[in-house]
């Protein structure tokens, strides 16, 4: 749940401001982006995910940092990896 | 992935230690607290504390929001989805805290519906489609999640929807830690700052630690270099006798935080008088609740809290290791009757818990740590 989890902003909902599609690790979901409106992310931007919401804008080296290294701590990655993939934000 | 490995190099952490043990005083001792769970698990992970000098120890602090929630709470909970046409979301971690009478798995396991969620936002799908039932979402966490839930709420808010409610537990990390400053049991010489809670709340919040108390504090990333990195920029600070707060995390985490973030916060909620936390007691204004103008809302105004306080079990002394005053495996149970099995205390459950990533990888350290000195001449 506090893991911050990297994802690559794919495309904005149309008819939803504040909604945008992310690749985590191959698992496409929307997360809401209204916390960055100060500073919107665009495709191909990578952001910091908490629970479904964009807390900050990374840079694309500092992604595939983290992201390799929530690989390595394993099980706690793989269960918030599988949360997110049951997850059906609208 | 060059970049990736630069945060990784045990050449660089050995580098990095040595300018560390260069800066230790002679015979002077040095208690630095991670204040973040996520950091407790670098920690054991890597096995840092085997880098540093043995002047040097890390002391694990209270920043697991899992670990922090008192018993009562959960029984509360419980109570909560126990109600007629009521279903209870929460998020994964909390599933297997005990509350007195069992877990929330143990609820599910007898009928009660409690369900897991990523996110608050899904929380808001379930009562969509389930005009019948009131839906409560079990709201925990520090200032990485508290927004989130504010968010959620004002688009509950914004729809109309009238089946939604918040059990508010989220807690502020700052009341905490003043908490373990004042506390008389523990001396400590500076703090790893949180680096996810201080993306939302920036760096500021800090200052009053570096001002008033004199220690350094240093928010920092969840690599095992920044982690090393932000010792060596409190050892810094310690050996030239300054005591600020600085950055190392400023690739992910502003000076001043997300405002959006904050503002979302400050609009639905407002700071309790006090809040009980497991191991630390009550602290006064040390977490949120819902503000009057959303008590439609709030599980607390819609449905009758039993609030009953219950004592931790007395074998458990996650309250100890939660202040730092004892490391994990000097609990009298640890690994024996409390495992991430079959969890006593809170601090075994949440990945991000102190006993948990002990038990994951520390219980190899120790043996590790004791061969060392064993060879010491």
């Amino acid at each position: 749940m506090c893991l911050g989890i990297p994802g690559e902003v794919v495309e904005f909902l149309p008819d939803q401001a504040d909604l945008a599609r992310v690749d985590v690790s191959g698992v496409r979901r929307v997360i809401n982006i209204g916390l960055l409106a100060d500073d919107r992310p665009e495709p191909g931007e990578w952001v910091l995910i908490h629970v479904g919401f964009a807390l900050s804008k990374i840079d694309e080296s500092e992604a595939a940092a983290a992201l390799q290294f929530l690989e390595g701590i394993g099980q706690a990655y793989a269960d918030e990896l599988a949360a997110l993939a049951e997850s059906r934000i609208e | 992935m060059r970049f990736v490995d630069e945060f990784r190099s045990a050449e660089k952490a050995r580098a990095l230690a040595a300018r560390i043990t260069e800066l230790c005083e002679p015979g002077r001792q040095y208690k630095l607290m991670e204040v973040c769970g996520g950091h407790t698990h670098t920690i054991y992970k890597h096995g840092l504390e085997d880098y540093l000098p043995e002047a040097i120890t890390l002391v694990h602090g209270p920043g697991c929001p899992v670990c922090v929630i008192p018993m009562g709470r959960v029984d509360d909970a419980i109570h909560l989805a126990s109600q007629p046409d009521t279903i209870m979301t929460s998020f994964g971690d909390m599933m297997r805290v005990p509350g007195s009478h069992g877990s929330f798995f143990d609820a599910k396991a007898n009928g009660t519906d409690i369900r897991m969620v990523y996110s608050p936002l899904d929380s808001l799908k379930i009562a969509r489609q389930n005009p019948g039932k009131r839906v409560v979402f079990m709201a925990i966490g520090f200032e990485t999640t508290t927004p989130s839930t504010a968010m959620t709420v004002l688009r509950a808010k914004a729809e109309g929807l009238e089946n939604f409610s918040v059990f508010c537990n989220h807690v502020t990390i700052i009341p905490a830690i003043k908490a373990i400053l004042d506390s008389p049991d523990l001396r400590l010489d500076g703090f790893i700052g949180p680096g996810h809670v201080s993306t939302v709340i920036g760096c500021r919040p800090y200052e009053f630690i570096a001002a008033g108390y004199g220690k350094p504090v240093v928010v920092a990333g969840f690599e095992p270099l920044d982690i090393l990195q932000s010792i060596y920029m409190l050892m810094r600070q310690l050996s030239e006798g300054r005591s600020e707060v600085e950055n190392q995390y400023t690739r992910v985490v502003p000076w001043d935080g997300n405002l959006a973030a904050l503002t979302a916060i400050n609009q639905v909620m407002e700071l309790r008088p006090y809040f009980e936390w497991r191991g630390l007691g009550f602290i006064t204004h040390s977490a949120m609740r819902l503000r009057d103008g959303f008590r439609a809302f709030d599980a607390e105004a819609l449905f009758e809290v039993p609030g009953v306080r219950v004592a931790d079990p007395k074998a458990c002394q996650c309250g100890e290791v939660l202040k730092g005053v004892l490391k994990p495996w000097e609990c009298k149970v640890f690994g024996t009757a409390c495992t991430p099995e079959t969890p006593i205390g809170t601090c075994m459950v949440s990945p991000e818990g102190a006993c948990a990533a002990y038990y994951n990888y520390g219980r190899m350290n120790r043996h590790r740590v004791v061969e060392v000195e064993v060879s010491r001449p």
